[in-house]
């Protein structure tokens, strides 16, 4: 089923950047890309950086408080810790460790400086939240025992996402010098290096696969290093190339529909069969879309992963079985 | 318990409707909701006009949109009625708002701010506040010149659909905000608090600021508030206008989601606010649901049939499973949408069923169109 068949190399990979189009299921496989990277006692963060506790709802946990917390396993003692990035939080926590400011805190608050550094100061905003990624992806790097093994990123839409991790850039114009300027530098380090990959998030429909195609051309531009696509509710099919043929024309033999339905023990009344053959036209449109947007994915070169669409929706053994699906697909690499 | 029915063709005749605003969370669609909604009205007979956000390019060229030159256009071929359709650009809006309340080397003063670019262009606000900015000035053209019946509004593509409703009172609060006044003239933005908290406070943020992002920067900021303080007199004020457009009587909302749960949570939240605020919904579009043919044969039968078969005929087989998957999807599908009617029992609900392909045509928005309108 993948098309191509470079199986990704990530063993250098530390922070996986997961984004992608509204409603193609970001959050979803950022979370299962977790589970699949903690599986052998590995630890994993998991952030998520645009305030709407995703990764509560996902894990069926009460809201997070802005700390990190475990909230799952994976075998052989693998956690996934998350942590919803505050910028407001995060700011604070910035000040009070490179400026000792920490009573003021709270004045700042008041008088609107906080709300001012984190909503219209261009680029800090997305500093601080891709500060702490790097932060996490670092601490405990000096001393040889890194505190997690891999860090995940929910991250903000295809739309945004190079604006987004581009954060030197953004500050660039406004600050040329100063602190600030030299920590976007630092951030940025981590960001450009192998130690990153972008990941994009995509379904298999013409929208969603040219904003990750045009999504894939910016992050290119900008020098950003990108990972996989990720397709998401992928259809499967079972039917062979003929058959598929067949049913997109409403031809599949009606002989062979009636003696299988009989053998199933299902009366193969006159709306049985048309409501078959009606089925597996719309199957097969849906799979020739699939595949004609799948081959103009396969064009930009990047490794494709793929995870089923799941008729009963997501939960927790749903998740599960997605990190495995990833793991099949040679994860983590 | 079943919702009500959203009849989207009575909604669209209405004449006492001159606006619907389309919202909802990203990636449910909003702007072809939006543009089938006009194009059905404009058959319908009426003068409508489509502020869309961020089409798909290739339905923005099917409506004529290959520009982007923040005017509506009229789209040719329409029988019945007559349709204009635009594109938002946000930054070009911003600055026509500048170009218009000021002279020039005031406004040039502004355009080359960085605070000022950075806000027309990546303020996470901004877009939301333009669409707003947007539909007052086609309601303003609309009364004096080229006159619209209906005027049809999709929103910005965000994650929350209630950052439509907030954004522009964080952008206006902030702009008129107590750090905003202290900075542009510290002798008169004392207000409640005594000058003392005051001068403490202001030096400690000048001296954060100052350390984080450095001095030149907080001299931009105070340069781009004073100018635009001059400009604007008081930007809440202007937010607050803006806002209550949308509680005029003859504006309605159409919220629109995908049977998801995120989708659906974000429809709640919305609904719910709208009630809050007094703004007026006509219900909830469901898009994207999931068609069911022969629901006598459930997804039990078939999966247990499809077993039963053991590797023989794997045609049928297959066939089978696939008549469970759907039946499966459609049937947590309703589970949703029937815990959206019992938190909403009064919202009515108009349902499209999801279509194969994605719409980026005139006849896929009159096919869009027309099952919105079904009963």
């Amino acid at each position: 089923m993948n098309v191509s068949k470079r199986a990704p190399n990530w063993s250098r990979v530390r922070l996986h950047v997961v984004s992608g189009k509204g409603g193609t299921g970001k959050t979803t496989v950022a979370a299962a890309l977790a589970l699949a990277l903690a599986k052998g006692g590995k630890k994993v963060l998991l952030l998520e950086v645009e305030g709407r506790q995703g990764i509560a709802q996902l894990f069926d946990t009460p809201p997070l408080p802005y700390q990190e917390s475990k909230v799952a396993v994976a075998e052989d003692g693998g956690v996934v810790y998350a942590l919803p990035v505050d910028p407001e939080d995060a700011l604070l926590e910035y000040l009070e460790m490179f400026y000792g400011i920490k009573r003021g805190g709270y004045a700042l608050r008041k008088l609107g400086a906080i709300d001012f550094a984190t909503t219209i100061a261009p680029g800090v905003r997305d500093v601080l939240l891709t500060g702490k990624a790097s932060e996490a992806v670092k601490r405990g790097e000096k001393i040889n025992r890194p505190a997690y093994d891999a860090v995940v990123m929910d991250a903000p839409p295809t739309g945004r996402i190079t604006r987004f991790l581009n954060v030197n850039t953004e500050i660039a114009g406004l600050a040329k010098v100063g602190p600030i300027r030299s920590h976007a530098d630092s951030v940025m380090g981590v960001i450009r290096s192998a130690r990153t990959a972008v990941h994009l998030v995509t379904l298999l429909e013409e929208m969603p696969v040219q904003e990750t195609l045009d999504g894939i051309a910016d992050l290119q531009a900008a020098g950003l290093p990108l990972g996989a696509v990720i397709i998401n509710q992928s259809r499967h099919s079972e039917l062979s190339a003929q058959e598929l043929a067949m049913a997109a024309t409403s031809s599949l033999p009606a002989d062979e529909l009636r003696s299988g339905l009989r053998a199933a023990g299902i009366d193969p009344t006159e709306p049985v069969l048309a409501a078959m053959i009606d089925e597996a036209a719309d199957h097969a449109a849906r799979v020739a879309l699939q595949d004609s947007e799948r081959e103009r994915l396969a064009a930009c070169g990047l490794p494709l992963l793929e995870l089923p669409l799941l008729s009963g929706g997501v939960d927790l053994a749903a998740l599960y079985s997605l990190a495995d699906a990833l793991t099949d697909q040679g994860l983590p690499g | 318990m079943s919702a009500p029915h959203l009849s989207i063709d009575a909604l669209l005749d209405d004449p006492g409707v001159g606006v619907i605003v389309c919202c909802g969370s990203g990636g449910v669609g909003k702007t072809t909701t939006a543009a089938a909604l006009a194009l059905r009205a404009a058959r319908r007979g009426r003068n409508v006009c489509v502020l869309t956000i961020d089409p798909a390019r290739r339905l923005a060229q099917s409506m004529g949109l290959t520009e982007l030159d923040n005017t509506p256009r009229l789209v040719p071929g329409i029988e019945g009625g007559r349709l204009s359709a635009m594109m938002l650009d946000m930054k070009r809006t911003f600055d026509e708002i500048v170009l218009a309340h000021s002279d020039a080397d005031r406004a040039q003063a502004i355009l080359d701010n960085p605070f000022y670019q950075a806000l027309s262009s990546s303020f996470a606000g901004t877009q939301e506040y333009m669409a707003m900015e947007k539909l007052g000035q086609l309601k303003a053209q609309s009364a004096t010149g080229e006159h619209w019946d209906l005027i049809v509004v999709d929103t910005p593509p965000s994650r929350s659909a209630l950052d439509f409703l907030d954004a522009p009172k964080r952008l206006g609060s902030f702009l008129d905000g107590r750090l905003i006044r202290v900075l542009a003239a510290p002798a008169r933005g004392a207000g409640r608090m005594s000058a003392r908290v005051i001068n403490a406070s202001l030096g400690l943020f000048t001296g954060a600021m100052s350390k984080i992002l450095g001095g030149q920067v907080l001299r931009d900021v105070q340069l781009f508030v004073t100018s635009f303080d001059a400009l604007f007199g008081g930007f809440r004020e202007r937010a607050e206008q803006t806002y209550s457009q949308l509680q005029a009587p003859d504006t309605r909302f159409v919220v629109v989601a995908a049977p998801e749960p995120d989708a659906l949570r974000e429809a709640s939240y919305f609904v719910q606010r709208l009630e809050a605020e007094q703004m007026p919904l006509a219900g909830l579009v469901l898009n994207r649901v999931q068609q069911v043919r022969l629901p006598e044969l459930t997804a039990a039968t078939a999966r247990a049939g499809a077993e039963r078969l053991a590797g023989e005929h794997s045609l049928v087989a297959e066939l089978l499973r696939l008549h469970a998957d759907r039946m499966e999807t459609a049937a947590r599908q309703t589970h949703l949408a029937r815990s959206f009617t019992g938190a909403h029992p009064r919202v009515p609900v108009a349902t499209v069923i999801a279509l194969a392909d994605d719409v980026h045509d005139l006849d896929g928005l009159t096919e869009v169109g027309d099952l919105l309108a079904q009963d």
